[in-house]
């Protein structure tokens, strides 16, 4: 029986009389505070039927689209309620996962393979039975290689989009020319002082120095050349923005003219007529996001819901609505007329194209990179 | 049992609810941080259990945190006097008037209505190149071109001070409000001008509320994290932004944890010496 069946029987019970007011206040205020200091003991709760599966993601569009084509449906099939959750960063949706309860947090829609990396090396991931994932055989290799590579073969996720972080700039004052000669260097050109933007995002900031300085993101050799590029970015910038929708704003109304981007977003700025030019300089910063799956989630609940989100018919919904090409291989999934036209495409399905961090060498930098920024951030 | 010894109970027994939720929703937490603030963050942004001091050494000696919390004591500073400034006059108004003394006080509460956040975010859309006020400008033929008003310093104390004005207005009012007119009168009588009386009559009197005022501004803004990050530009942060990030961003709790209890000691010490002169009675008259 799930909580919900529970309270209202207790509420029919104190509303037919059989329970006296102080009882009924009681038991809902026992209630409260087991659910508010929970203790070793709620990990048994995770061997009960399971009714419920959580999923987090970044909410909008995307939730919409996984709610029309991928719960609604999931709960339809399996009776199994998805409680749809949502994020504004992966660093305060870890420190939340952190802070939780085993099972609380089921599946997580997270960026990066540093994050699958994180996840995992803090004891966080599961192995899943890819056999119930039938779905996972319709992804491009490569995304789940990625994540094999980590978790030693296996897998604790679906792969489920990709993307850049690409130099977006406003036509009316940068011309295309203008943006692909200068790429990186765009971001540091002292013409458009004040009007340069950035994201507040020490791996962003490091791999833009990194291209700025000439050297490899994935194996830079001079980093205090790659601060100084930093330094010079912060010197010039207006404003370092923390979300999609604040760089959308920043662009749109003009209160930056060029800053790096995530591809989807500009993509959605364009579609709305906004005179906005996307470029991804050499080396640009790919990335992919993922579906995860929480240690201590309810397994086979939780691949079948992910079965549901890799179906073609889903994943393209989801891809059309946040611009961001799905994980499904092209060259085994016709994705309709959208999904060619978005950035970062790749029609071979081998993403060959894009530069991906690599996630051993960011994470090992981790500690003292995002350190060091945080320093160089406010003038250091 | 004695009379006596009832009576004493008696105030314990009535506390011990919020006594009990004070300790457990308070002080247990913030021993919890202490506690954290002792341990490390390993390589893989775990924690390491265990006595280590180096968390502490780092927050004491290190030139950056030391710089950032001058920075936010500034800031708080800067905000507090303006909030005195403009705040004054207004509860001396709302004080002294006849009459909608009532929706003068409502009006004065409206903004507790709307959030914090949104709030502070409000100024995006009056302070940016497409805002209102640049729209207005140049509407009015004033400027040309949008003038450059967000994401520096400056908007950070105007975000603070839309934020605090009403912890001031609220305070000082409560000071004025219980200051006898009369005296006023009195001070005329004996030939004071009206500006001889305000200064030597009422200020002094209302200057309890003020320093209630400027104690709640001061902490509340020491202690803010989303202004800056709303309103500031890349260099802007106070304090609590270095704990957001150490915690969130770093996954180093630890140091998160000496990093917060390093502002609370310091904002803790502000509030002791505020007691020792002035005792907190009138802050809870400003609060009540």
């Amino acid at each position: 029986m799930d909580n919900t069946t529970r309270y209202q029987r207790l509420l029919e019970r104190y509303q037919n009389g059989d329970l006296d007011r102080r009882s009924f206040l009681g038991l809902i205020g026992a209630a409260g505070l087991a659910y508010g200091v929970q203790t070793p003991f709620a990990r048994y709760a995770a061997a009960q039927e399971v009714t419920q599966v959580r999923f987090d993601g970044w909410g909008g569009i995307v939730s919409e689209a996984f709610r029309e084509h991928a719960f609604t449906p999931y709960t339809a099939a399996t009776g199994i309620e998805v409680v749809d959750g949502t994020f504004g960063g992966g660093d305060e949706y870890l420190a939340r996962v952190r802070t939780s309860q085993p099972g609380e947090y089921n599946i997580a829609h997270l960026s990066g393979v540093f994050d699958y990396a994180r996840y995992h090396n803090l004891g966080l991931s599961v192995e899943l039975n890819e056999a119930n994932i039938p779905n996972l055989q319709l992804c491009i290799p490569a995304l789940s290689d990625a994540f094999r590579a980590i978790s030693g073969g296996s897998l604790s996720c679906v792969p489920y989009d990709y993307g850049t972080t690409g130099i977006a700039y406003n036509r009316a004052y940068i011309s295309d020319e203008e943006a692909q000669a200068q790429g990186a260097g765009l971001l540091i050109n002292p013409d458009y002082t004040g009007k340069i933007g950035g994201w507040a995002d020490w791996r962003t900031r490091i791999w833009y120095g990194a291209l700025q300085t000439g050297q490899d993101p994935n194996n830079i050799t001079d980093i205090e050349a790659v601060w100084d590029a930093v330094r010079q970015h912060r010197d010039l910038a207006l404003r370092y923005w923390t979300s999609g929708a604040e760089l959308m704003s920043l662009m749109a109304e003009e209160e930056i003219h060029v800053t790096e981007a995530w591809s989807g977003r500009i993509f959605a700025l364009q579609e709305q007529g906004h005179d906005i030019g996307y470029i991804d300089p050499p080396n640009g910063f790919g990335w992919q996001e993922c579906l995860f799956v929480i240690a201590g989630s309810p397994m086979e609940a939780c691949e079948e819901l992910l079965n549901f989100m890799l179906e073609p018919a889903t994943s393209i919904a989801v891809a059309e609505g946040q611009n961001y090409p799905p994980a499904l291989d092209p060259t085994q999934v016709d994705l309709g007329d959208k999904i060619p036209t978005l950035p970062a495409f790749d029609p071979t399905g081998t993403l060959s194209g894009l530069t991906f961090a690599n996630p051993e060498y960011w994470n090992g930098n981790e500690q003292e990179w995002s350190e060091t920024f945080s320093r160089v951030q406010r003038g250091y | 049992m004695s009379i006596e010894a009832r009576e004493a109970r008696q105030p314990w027994i009535l506390l011990s609810p919020t006594l009990t939720v004070i300790t457990l929703l308070l002080i247990v937490p913030v021993l919890f941080i202490v506690v954290y603030s002792f341990w490390l963050r390993t390589s893989v942004g775990d924690v390491q259990p265990g006595f280590y001091l180096d968390n502490w050494a780092d927050t004491l000696t290190d030139r950056f945190y030391r710089d950032i919390l001058l920075t936010t004591l500034r800031i708080a500073a800067i905000t507090t006097v303006v909030c005195a400034l403009m705040g004054y006059p207004a509860a001396y108004f709302i004080a002294r008037a006849k009459s909608n003394k009532a929706l003068l006080l409502l009006l004065l509460m409206l903004p507790f209505w709307i959030s914090y956040i949104i709030r502070t975010m409000s100024w995006i859309y009056i302070l940016g190149t497409n805002g209102a006020l640049n729209t207005a400008l140049q509407w009015l033929g004033i400027t040309a071109e949008p003038i450059q008003m967000l994401y520096n310093e400056t908007t950070v104390i105007l975000g603070l001070v839309h934020f605090l004005l009403p912890f001031m207005v609220l305070n000082v009012y409560v000071s004025l409000d219980g200051v006898d007119e009369t005296l006023e009168d009195a001070a005329g009588s004996l030939g004071a001008t009206k500006w001889q009386s305000f200064l030597q009559v009422t200020l002094p009197l209302s200057l309890p509320g003020l320093a209630a005022g400027s104690l709640l501004c001061f902490v509340l803004g020491a202690g803010t994290y989303i202004t800056p990050a709303v309103l500031g530009g890349p260099r802007d942060a106070m304090f609590a932004n270095l704990v957001y990030e150490a915690i969130i961003i770093q996954l180093n709790w630890p140091l998160g944890a000496a990093l917060s209890l390093l502002l609370l000691a310091v904002l803790g010490a502000l509030v002791m010496i505020y007691n020792h002169f002035l005792g907190l009675g009138q802050l809870m008259k400003g609060l009540g």
